[in-house]
């Protein structure tokens, strides 16, 4: 029995290399959209210190409206432009009917509002687009290769190249900018920030646009893979735990956390899964950001315990 | 100090019968006075006599409920946070308020965001003369940190420094803005004698090299005696005093009011 959980999976890991290497790739490209959603949590959370309930159905909304446009047949690189269009108007109405009226508010009353804002949000997509299943394809190439015997799939690697790219350059954006410098003060203290002049208002519509684009690019990757559909939005219950391990402040805290996370239950579930019965992959990440909290709070990366929520 | 004196001007700040209440706390009551253009205006007061509250009016963090405030002959009953330090309003905090993720220069630089083109959404698009513009706001910094004798710690993040330290790095974010109006709220509490008497040079410095008018609030009395040009004094909330150093240090009412007497 012990040897079963404890040797026999390493054994199996170690007997055929290649197979563990697919396995552990493709738990990694299902961790770059973990990421790509905690990570909207995340520039929201440090900017306004909301947690934004409404990220996963940002998600939805950003995918469907992409889907929408393109069944009407706008070509998918008008397509893109307007739905990023889109996601930076929702950020100023946010600004102008949320926010606004909160400001100062309670954590947990702005946190309220964000709920209010999926309802809202998930029944205007489905008022403008409809709610059946929408097939998303915007042109990926979608073989299958081999490199050393490891089997690799085009898709994949475009979808992990891509959120590799808008990472690097969120991150040169709010580490070399003078934005980025304003975001990080604002995240520092708020009244500091408003203090020496920065206008809390733009750097929320920046931040909310922000996820709303990054919303966008892990809809699409997420929608061509199985279908446009509310359930798009439940991977924001997966974001959770990828917070929790990786700290509700920290930047690169949501990305290793995504892919730890998504590395993590693909592991457990073909090697350990067998032995109980399978469905790893649906409670894994809580048990580890369970342990998470019991042992390390704060998270890989975080700053403080979470005080905000 | 003598040559700020002299330079003494107008009215740059007024405040006219500033009410300010938190539920039953009544913060300000009906509080007037008003800050002269190059003067060093000391408030002073017994704790929780609304000193910080007053700042906090003056800066936009608190809107009173009546009263009216003019500043550079603009009348008007709020200021907003925004607005006070687009026409140059800048201050530091009572519980040093830094941005302790970054490193002193950063701290200084995003005191100059202001100064920095205006159209704050556009920028990220505009690279080019963005980094030309950085550098000259970068060398603007390092005057500051030259001025303020803290090049040793130019890249620590601002977290680790000790408290002292952190005030004068306060001190100079809010100098990179290059204000008209400093607000300083208690620049030299917790420091000991010899950091007192550097912060004391640098306010007095400021206040002759760059002519800025400088509102602070201290408890120090040896301190206010001797850099104020003028004093006001609140106690629960009202004014009870107004006027030069030695005319306060005469005023019953001050003497009673910091010796406890009831009211
Ligand atoms: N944000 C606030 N909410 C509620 N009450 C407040 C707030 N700010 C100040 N007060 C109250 O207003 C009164 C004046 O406070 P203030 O901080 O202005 O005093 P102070 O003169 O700066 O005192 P200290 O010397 O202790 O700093 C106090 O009774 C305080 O409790
Ligand atoms: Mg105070």
């Amino acid at each position: 029995m012990l040897y079963n959980f404890l040797i026999a999976p390493f054994l199996d890991m170690a007997g055929s290399p290649v197979f563990f290497a697919e396995v552990v790739i493709s738990g990694l490209l299902t961790g770059v959209m973990y990421s790509l959603v905690a990570l909207g949590f995340v520039l929201i959370f440090k900017a306004s210190g909301v947690f934004n309930f409404a990220q996963g159905v940002m998600v939805l909304f950003a995918a469907l409206t992409l889907v929408g446009l393109m069944e009407r047949g706008v070509p998918v690189w008008l397509a893109l432009i307007l739905t990023v269009a889109v996601m930076t108007a929702l950020a100023f109405a946010i600004e102008r009917i949320m926010l606004r009226h909160l400001v100062n508010q309670e954590g947990i009353i702005l946190f309220m509002a964000t709920i209010g804002l999926s309802y809202v949000l998930q029944g205007l997509g489905e008022t403008l687009w409809g709610s059946n299943v929408k097939r998303l394809d915007v042109g990926i190439p979608n073989a299958s290769f081999e490199i050393g015997g490891i089997l690799l799939n085009e898709f994949d690697l475009f979808a992990a190249a891509s959120g590799a790219v808008l990472v690097t350059v969120l991150a040169v954006f709010f580490h070399y900018t003078r934005i980025g410098r304003a975001l990080r003060a604002v995240a520092d203290d708020h009244q500091a920030a408003l203090s020496v002049g920065i206008p809390l208002k733009h750097i929320w519509i920046i931040v909310w646009s922000v996820a709303g684009v990054v919303g966008l690019v892990a809809g699409i990757m997420w929608g061509a893979k199985s279908g446009v559909q509310f359930s798009l939005s439940l991977i924001a219950l997966k974001a959770l735990p990828v917070l929790i391990l990786g700290g509700f402040t920290s930047v690169p805290g949501a990305i290793v956390g995504g892919l730890i996370i998504g590395v993590g239950e693909k592991v457990a579930e073909i090697y350990w899964g067998p032995l109980v019965g399978g469905a790893i992959e649906t409670w894994f990440a809580y048990m580890l950001a369970l342990a998470f909290l019991v042992f390390r709070p704060q998270g890989l990366f975080g700053e403080r315990i979470i005080e905000r929520v | 100090m003598t040559q700020a004196r002299e330079r003494i001007g107008d009215t740059l700040l007024a405040l006219e019968n500033v009410n300010l209440a938190f539920g039953g706390v009544r913060a300000l009551s009906d509080v007037s006075f008003e800050i002269r253009e190059h003067e060093i205006l000391a408030i002073i007061g017994p704790n929780g006599a609304g000193k910080s509250s007053m700042l906090n009016v003056i800066n936009g963090f608190y809107h009173p409920q009546e009263g009216a405030i003019t500043y550079k002959g603009k009348k008007r009953k709020q200021m907003r946070p925004h607005e006070a330090a687009a026409t140059g309003i800048a201050r530091t905090f009572q519980n040093i308020a830094l941005f302790r993720g970054m490193s002193t220069l950063d701290n200084i630089m995003t005191g100059r965001l202001l100064k920095m083109r205006r159209n704050f959404l556009w920028q990220a698009l505009y690279w080019g003369p963005a980094v030309r513009e950085e550098m000259e706001h970068r060398e603007a910094a390092e005057r500051i940190i030259d001025f303020l004798e803290i090049q040793s710690i130019r890249k620590t993040p601002v977290g680790r420094l000790p408290y002292g330290l952190q005030k004068r790095v306060e001190l100079g974010r809010a100098l990179a803005a290059e204000p008209d109006l400093l607000l300083l709220d208690e620049p030299m509490a917790g420091m000991n004698v010899e950091e007192k008497e550097d912060m004391c040079r640098f306010i007095l410095d400021v206040s002759d090299e760059f002519g800025t008018t400088i509102a602070l609030i201290e408890h120090d009395m040896g301190v206010v005696m001797d850099i104020s040009d003028r004093v006001v004094v609140l106690d629960y909330g009202r004014k009870i005093a107004d006027g030069t150093p030695d005319e306060v240090r005469g005023n019953a009412a001050v003497i009673d009011a910091y010796l406890g007497v009831s009211h």
